[in-house]
């Protein structure tokens, strides 16, 4: 087996991390301005009462995948797509599911939720994804061999699943979020 | 400068500016924001404190190479502006149960801390599972219109909101 990094660098370069920082201030900035630091909201919208944490993903994916696709057009930017499988997305998607209810946070808003002074994100929300992270670790060579392969579709987009220009998914799915938007404000949500 | 005081922000606001935010993350570092990886890199460090070099070998940690990186940094720095923002608006509380529980389950701090726990443990292990995170296949991966990211986000609600609903309207 390859081995990399053993005993060499522990760090990334400098601008790296600075620049790693710099970004996450800004969004622990945000997400606390948006109330989504709060387990109350976020169960607020697992219960359907509270929309704010569709309405902040929604609105940051209509903005970022317009700017994102212009700038690709461009030539500026190249997309980073994660590659996937039905029993990694789905299955996994579903376990996530669970854990986000059970913990009212994610592990970006668990960070938010530590600095806006909440102990139970701080003593115990924060030990268990450690936890939880370390345990699919070791189980990972098994799971490799068998569930995260089953129904592989690789790093695929959606223009490239249709076969299509970009622009032809961009702009139905930004009008389709706006539309929805639009839908939920009107209904009063 | 008001509004760096202010409570809360309309969630379109916020949205904009996470949009916003991606844009530079892409242009700057070349990356899309993201979360979950870092958590499990930390997890493979501390373990490493207790068991020694042999841990990074294992072929998850070979995978995502145990290195404080970007994303490590940008969990830090969530931290960071969250407090920052708390407190220049006075938002910051130290607070073990949040209301919602507490309505339904008591004030009982325990409770409520092993609760979290059992939560955390599920959905870091989903994150890993799922390859991502509700930022990293939520946001950033749905806004590269990723089929990976469509799919994990939907079940992402899916499970979670049965699961609220089994944790608030059938248990509670």
């Amino acid at each position: 087996m390859q081995t990399k990094n053993l005993g060499t660098k522990r760090f990334r370069d400098k601008s790296t991390l600075l620049w790693g920082l710099v970004f996450g201030i800004m969004f622990g900035f945000l997400l606390q301005k948006g109330g989504v630091t709060k387990y109350d909201v976020i169960i607020g919208q697992l219960l359907l009462t509270d929309f704010t944490v569709l309405k902040v993903m929604l609105s940051a994916v209509l903005i970022g995948m317009l700017g994102i696709y212009a700038m690709k057009s461009l030539g500026w930017v190249q997309l980073r797509p994660k590659s996937g499988s039905v029993g990694m997305n789905v299955i996994g998607g579903l376990i996530f599911g669970v854990g986000f209810a059970v913990l009212g946070l994610c592990p970006g808003t668990i960070a938010g939720a530590i600095g806006n002074g909440y102990l139970d994100a701080a003593v115990g929300g924060f030990p268990g994804i450690l936890i939880g992270s370390g345990l699919f670790a070791a189980l990972y060579p098994r799971l490799n061999q068998g569930i995260l392969k089953k129904g592989d579709f690789g790093d695929l987009t959606l223009p490239q699943l249709f076969k299509v220009n970009d622009w032809v998914v961009v702009v139905p799915v930004a009008v389709l979020i706006f539309l929805l938007l639009f839908w939920l404000e009107q209904a009063g949500l | 400068m008001e509004f760096l005081t202010e409570v809360r922000w309309s969630p379109y606001t916020v949205g904009v500016g996470i949009g916003i935010l991606s844009w530079f993350t892409f242009l700057i570092s070349r990356r899309a924001l993201g979360c979950s990886t870092a958590f499990a890199k930390l997890s493979g460090m501390i373990e490493m404190l207790f068991r020694g070099k042999k841990v990074e070998l294992k072929p998850y940690y070979q995978k995502i190479d145990l290195v404080v990186g970007w994303q490590m940094m940008l969990v830090l720095g969530i931290v960071i502006g969250s407090l920052l923002s708390a407190l220049l608006s006075g938002d910051f509380h130290w607070q073990a149960v949040p209301s919602t529980w507490e309505s339904t389950f008591g004030d009982s701090v325990l409770l409520r801390a092993v609760f979290a726990l059992l939560g955390g443990v599920i959905i870091g292990f989903g994150a890993r599972w799922a390859h991502g995170c509700t930022s990293g296949h939520g946001i950033s991966g749905t806004l590269q219109l990723a089929v990976s990211s469509w799919i994990s986000a939907v079940f992402f609600f899916v499970g979670g909101i049965l699961m609220a609903n089994l944790i608030f309207r059938v248990i509670g």
